[in-house]
């Protein structure tokens, strides 16, 4: 199923503290954390994201602190896929963890623009920019990645290794 | 083709003769912990599992350091759910208020991580036990409760940039400088997906507690983990305190490094990144006169006792500036009684600081010294980013203990030795 929204760019190094700031660090509700999302790099901006929008962002995003609050609250928020031409390791690993989709595109990070309608399809990695008439290509996800996301994260994936779930 | 003291772990921990940089493995952990932020949603993930209890009560701990003592309703509910899953599950190694201290210095301190083994916490800043020859790394909630739940985790076997250093170490001069410079050079990824290495003979003038704040700060290169072999100054460090038998790896002599980073640090200065990133690495020189409004010396990369001992060689017999709030908190209540011991904690008063108890409180924006819009603050922390300690609006330049310490006299970013220039003449 592709996955369609609006763009919003946000540039290199984003860290977790940007995405959600420490202060909010006292609730694992996604809903709550949501209403906070980026409100240090731009506080008008997490009003103008809407259920299925896309964040497209610069190298390095989600560095910093290991805060699982971070793609919590970019679920929270209702955003339905990132697009970024790197990401810092422990987000990478969080967000995958959290059913939140990345993909890694330098290309669409470097093309795409504010507002910008994408369409996103998570099985090839094509990203399709309605706006420009554009198509990019994300690198595959890694094998074990894709087995992590088909289980629904780590959680369902250890309680299938355990036996606590049919496979 | 041999293997770094970083893969060496890794096989070790995975039964496999031989792993190399990019392979996935599952490893056993050897020991595991979150504290009051992440545990509850690691406990809410471990719970979602359907276990009945964890992998091995022994090598679980959770340390309430970030909002603990608790700094308002939210919080002690946070920490609340901690306790209770402690009390229920008869975990021993708990650690709440009055016996809490920042979470990577008092495991180290407590003997819970020592060389060779494989460490991982719901916290960044688990890199920090490179230090003793461990691997060690910072994972999320979700991760930590697998590995809860299993004792196993999978990695990605990172490649290793070692980083030589070699010379004489400077006056003022702390592995804090050391880490900077490094940053300061590759950037906050210069080293994304990697292990950073540190050797060459300055480690031997450093103290072990200058050496934990080089591996702290790996992740800020983008590391996943920081580590040095465990060398005799280590192992004298870790006998008296190890929980466990131990032994100690150490690479291939043909190990192979994707890069090697050589430094002469003879003619190095203190050096202070300027907000808002850490790899905004500039000598304190540079930026001297910079008007300050808040000093802070604590945190996981500088609240130890050796970090105190240099803030107080600054600070005795000196004020704080009247237009500054220095703030000391040392990382765990040993620290803080051997501070007091040492006749630390009466300077920092007479000087006019808050010592607090230990707590991560600031470096987060959390609590005691939270900063307004257009404050400038000097902090030993690790993380500079925009509302890091406070306001959006707020400064924070990260240095050394003592370049913290000549801040909060001064008034402004100086040398040290501009504020204990009388000392060096006598």
């Amino acid at each position: 199923m592709p996955i369609r929204g609006r763009a919003h760019k946000v540039g290199d190094h984003i860290d977790t503290d940007l995405i959600i700031a420490g202060r909010y660090l006292v609730t694992t509700d996604p809903a709550k954390l949501g209403e906070h999302l980026f409100e240090d790099l731009d506080p008008g901006l997490r009003q103008r994201i809407r259920p299925g929008d896309i964040v497209v962002a610069g190298e390095n995003f989600g560095q910093g602190s290991s805060r699982e609050h971070a793609p919590l609250a970019l679920v929270g928020a209702g955003v339905s896929a990132v697009v970024a031409a790197s990401y810092a390791r422990i987000f990478y690993r969080n967000a995958f963890n959290n059913g939140l989709l990345l993909l890694e595109c330098p290309e669409a990070s470097q093309a795409v623009q504010n507002g910008d309608e994408l369409e996103v399809d998570p099985e090839t990695g094509q990203i399709r920019n309605l706006t420009r008439g554009e198509a990019y290509q994300a690198k595959p996800i890694p094998p074990f990645m894709q087995e992590l996301t088909r289980a629904g994260g780590i959680i369902p994936y250890v309680r299938r290794k355990l036996g606590l779930e049919a496979s | 083709m041999g293997m770094t003291i970083t893969e060496k772990i890794l096989a070790a921990h995975a039964d496999l003769p031989k792993v190399e940089p990019g392979d996935l493995v599952e490893c056993r952990v050897d020991m595991l912990f979150a504290n009051d932020i992440t545990a509850p949603l690691a406990i809410q993930q471990f719970e979602r599992i359907g276990v009945d209890r964890v992998f091995d009560p022994d090598r679980v701990a959770f340390v309430l350091d970030h909002y603990s003592p608790a700094k308002d309703i939210a919080s002690a509910e946070q920490c609340r759910i901690t306790r209770e899953f402690v009390r229920k599950h008869g975990l021993p190694h708990f650690y709440d208020v009055g016996r809490a201290g920042i979470a990577h210095v008092l495991l180290a301190e407590e003997g819970f991580v020592v060389p060779g083994e494989l460490f991982v916490g719901a916290d960044s800043h688990t890199c920090n036990h490179g230090a003793l020859g461990a691997f060690a790394t910072g994972v999320g909630s979700s991760d930590l409760a697998a590995a809860m739940a299993t004792g196993r985790l999978w990695f990605r076997v990172p490649h290793t940039l070692r980083f030589v250093f070699r010379g004489s170490l400077p006056r003022w001069v702390t592995g804090k400088d050391l880490v900077l410079r490094i940053i300061g050079d590759i950037g906050v990824d210069g080293a994304r997906y990697a292990a950073m290495e540190f050797a060459g003979p300055v480690l031997q003038q450093l103290s072990m507690d200058e050496r934990f704040s080089i591996t702290n700060m790996a992740v800020e290169a983008g590391a996943k983990n920081g580590i040095m072999e465990p060398d005799e100054m280590v192992l004298e460090w870790v006998r008296p305190r190890a929980r466990r038998p131990f032994q100690p790896v150490y690479g291939d002599p043909d190990a192979r490094y994707a890069a090697v980073y050589e430094y002469d640090v003879t003619d190095m200065q203190p050096v202070v990144s300027a907000p808002p990133s850490p790899a905004n690495v500039v000598p304190v020189t540079e930026v001297a006169g910079v008007r300050v409004d808040q000093c802070f010396i604590g945190t996981c990369t500088n609240g130890r006792i050796e970090d105190l001992r240099q803030a107080a060689r600054v600070l005795a017999g000196r004020k704080v500036h009247p237009d500054v709030r220095l703030v000391v908190i040392p990382a765990t209540p040993r620290i803080y009684r051997q501070a007091l011991e040492e006749g630390l904690i009466q300077v920092f008063l007479e000087a006019g600081a808050a010592v607090s108890t230990p707590t991560c409180g600031p470096c987060i924006g959390g609590h005691m010294g939270v900063l307004a819009d257009g404050e400038v603050c000097v902090s030993t922390s690790s993380r500079n980013f925009i509302g890091r300690m406070g306001h959006r609006g707020a400064k924070v330049y990260l240095s050394n203990a003592a370049v913290a310490a000549a801040a909060a006299v001064a008034g402004k970013l100086v040398h040290p030795d501009e504020v204990v220039r009388e000392a060096v003449r006598v």
